[in-house]
């Protein structure tokens, strides 16, 4: 048996041991030497993500390498957890120079003081698609190097087999001819539920994924007009005939109420044969279906076809030693060589149009060209109010409740009430 | 009436003989099925993760209506496992977390000895009152306290003469070093110890100090491997805090990690080897500790 004073006297040296590495703070905090260049410290969201983050590193040793004034040090954080940490840094008065934003928090950090407007960049944001630029009160604070959009995905080749014809972005499908499609591939008994919406999806993909056809229908997740109140846009008549369509989809058996924790793993293994997607798929379906894959426009349920707007975006913070540097950082990395550098390396939809030119798949006629030309026919911003997250919570409630059987005007009621509340408690935003 | 009460004296002699043998058997078969049963329950969810590990992430799906799901059949590879040490600093994330976690225990086990060797033997007045105040912060929960100890944490002084512990491996350790429930283990534990020990030890000439090292300690062993374990995992667990007070990659911890899997496509089968890789060391330390842990739930009446 090991005798007691070993184990304590072997315990006290590992943790001294340890202790001595325990003590090193972490480079984030680390100030520069007179004479060296000013520390920029820049975060992003994209640690695992090797594409975006090679991409944003490029950008930033291309910055370093640019000039000797500043000098930016990059830290990617998850993007599961990207919005606690930099809430936490908030906090603790702690947040970088420089950071990416998740665009519907935008106005929500610009209003709590964690952003600063974007100086001396209109005429290089003017090229921007609108849905990259992130304003709010008049002031821009952060800018996206591309954006995404939502679409339907489906097999050519199941929907020649049904009948069903091929929507364009000229002539989606209506509200009745999308009823008649659910209706002629639920009777085909190939699939338990032949839509998949993405309704295992949780947080963000609430408002982002279904809020556009909410708008389709006419109805809205606040009046825009003031920002005061969702009363009528949220609960009208029209939002609540955009619940009894959502509710009617699981009711009738063409949706699941909760799909599947990968949906598109699901739909290219022929569990379902229409997907409610976006952009991002395009490449992953293409790779399994080829040709056979169809992305097709959102449904016009009236008020014509709506995608949601509004992706990553980077901006400067109140928080910054060096402002004038992040700044002029923010200005170096807004030309067209990194919204093609960016957009290309993470497949999605270039801001610029000279980058879409320049990337292969994106020109005029491209095979993703078609995600380019629904982004920017169709896109509605979520409300750029700093209450957005909780108006997202709460619509996102609503709808779990309404797919869950919920009577769908008083659960828009409700949503409406505590909306018109938090927006009153925090006295508008003003 | 001697027949009368012969015959069932008779029928409860030989009954009893048989139907015995028989409910035992029912009894262990009951028993057995119920262990095999509960070991499903327990073991499924960790074979799955295993399994999955070695599939693509289309193959792991498709699995899943069948018992499959279950077994190394499909396409099995180890590309899942060379995904994630191509895509996180594994051995820096796994070495952050033994180095946080190995600390919390060591320290833990120290500081919280101590403090509960006080309030077992040592009577000062307001002993009972410490005591019950300690044990009162067992109620609230640590997310409640999560924004007031980031403040905390960064007002205080570093020992590079700098403001604020963020962003450190100290601001990991030292917050979880004092802990009511582990406190109060030893507490328990101790009291159950006779004071006739403290005496015999106070007539040889020693004191407090000596009490708690030569006497207390070697004899607390189950108390010790309990705080271990109970310090260990949620240490190993952390996700909250790390979240909060880290922000430069080479000092997070492995919990972290699991997040950079998350991204608009997820990657489940290299989140099943990642958290394969990372449930061994909690394995290792359980097994390393259950003999000592059973035995100190047994002796103490703690359920975990």
């Amino acid at each position: 048996m090991i005798p007691f004073k070993k184990i304590a006297v072997g315990l006290l040296a590992t943790a001294l041991t340890l202790s001595l590495g325990a003590c090193s703070k972490g480079g984030s905090t680390s100030t520069a030497a007179a004479g060296s260049p000013a520390d920029v410290s820049l975060w992003t969201h994209n640690a695992g993500n090797k594409a975006e983050l090679g991409a944003i590193q490029t950008i930033v040793d291309d910055y370093n390498a640019s000039q000797t004034k500043y000098k930016v040090n990059l830290q990617a954080f998850p993007q599961d957890s990207y919005n606690q940490s930099v809430v936490a840094a908030a906090a603790a008065k702690k947040l970088p120079c420089v950071l990416d934003i998740d665009q519907p928090n935008v106005s929500n950090w610009a209003w709590a003081g964690y952003l600063a407007p974007l100086t001396g960049m209109d005429d290089l944001l003017g090229k921007y698609m609108p849905s990259t630029v992130a304003k709010w009160n008049g002031k821009t604070y952060a800018y996206g190097y591309y954006d995404v959009a939502l679409t339907w995905v489906a097999r050519k080749s199941v929907l020649t087999k049904y009948g069903i014809r091929i929507p364009t972005i000229d002539a989606p499908w209506t509200a009745a001819e999308f009823a008649d499609v659910a209706k002629k591939l639920k009777a085909g008994g190939e699939w338990t539920n032949p839509i998949d919406m993405m309704t295992g999806g949780s947080g963000e993909w609430w408002p982002y994924g279904y809020s556009p056809q909410l708008q389709s229908f006419g109805g809205d997740l606040i009046n825009r007009t003031d920002y005061k109140t969702a009363d009528g846009a949220l609960n009208g008549d029209k939002a609540v005939a955009w619940a009894k369509w959502f509710a009617g989809l699981v009711n009738d058996g063409y949706m699941a109420k909760k799909s599947g924790a990968d949906p598109q793993a699901d739909f290219l293994n022929g569990k379902s044969a229409l997907l409610w997607t976006g952009s991002w798929a395009g490449t992953p379906v293409r790779a399994k279906l080829a040709d056979d894959a169809v992305f097709l426009p959102p449904i016009d349920f009236g008020n014509g076809p709506k995608v949601g707007g509004g992706s990553w975006t980077w901006g400067a913070s109140t928080n910054c030693a060096n402002a004038q540097g992040a700044q002029d950082y923010l200005k170096f990395a807004a030309g067209d060589k990194y919204v093609t550098k960016v957009a290309k390396d993470t497949t999605n939809i270039p801001a610029t149009d000279a980058a879409a030119a320049a990337i292969p798949g994106y020109e005029a006629g491209g095979i993703n060209d078609i995600f380019r030309q629904y982004s920017k026919k169709f896109t509605v911003l979520r409300p750029e109010t700093p209450g957005y997250s909780y108006i997202a919570t709460e619509f996102a409630k609503a709808a779990q409740d309404i797919l869950n059987g919920a009577e769908p005007k008083a659960t828009l009621d409700t949503a409406v009430k505590n909306i018109d509340a938090n927006q009153a408690a925090n006295n508008y935003f003003q | 009436m001697t027949t009368q009460t012969a015959e069932p004296v008779a029928t409860r002699v030989a009954v009893p003989a048989t139907s015995k043998a028989a409910s035992d058997r029912i009894r262990s078969w009951g028993v057995m099925a119920a262990r095999i049963l509960l070991c499903g329950v327990f073991g499924l969810p960790l074979v799955f993760m295993m399994v999955s590990s070695f599939k693509p992430d289309q193959q792991i799906f498709g699995d899943l209506g069948s018992v499959n799901a279950f077994l190394p059949v499909g396409d099995i590879s180890l590309d899942n496992y060379l995904g994630v040490f191509d895509r996180v600093p594994f051995a820096q994330f796994i070495l952050n977390s033994v180095m946080v976690s190995v600390l919390t225990v060591i320290l833990g086990i120290l500081v919280n000895s101590m403090a509960a060797f006080a309030l077992s033997r040592i009577e000062f007045r307001g002993q009972k009152v410490i005591l019950s105040v300690i044990l009162a912060t067992l109620i609230v929960p640590f997310e409640t306290l999560a924004l007031p100890l980031l403040w905390w944490c960064n007002q205080l002084p570093y020992f590079d003469g700098s403001i604020g512990w963020l962003d450190t491996y100290a601001v990991q350790i030292v917050p979880f070093v004092a802990n009511a429930f582990s406190l109060y283990l030893f507490y328990q534990y101790f009291d159950s110890i006779p004071r006739e020990l403290d005496e015999a030890a106070r007539v040889d000439g020693a004191g407090w100090f000596r009490i708690y090292r030569s006497v207390i300690m070697p004899l607390s062993g189950p108390a010790i491997a309990t705080v271990a374990i109970l310090t260990f995992l949620p240490a190993w667990n952390s996700y909250l805090w790390p979240l909060m007070v880290v922000q430069t990659e080479s000092l997070r911890p492995a919990m972290v990690g699991i997040d950079y899997f998350k991204q608009m496509a997820t990657s489940w089968g290299q989140i099943m080897a990642y958290a394969s890789m990372i449930t061994i060391p909690v394995l290792a330390v359980f097994i390393a500790f259950q003999r000592s842990f059973i035995n100190s739930i047994a002796s103490s009446g703690v359920k975990g």
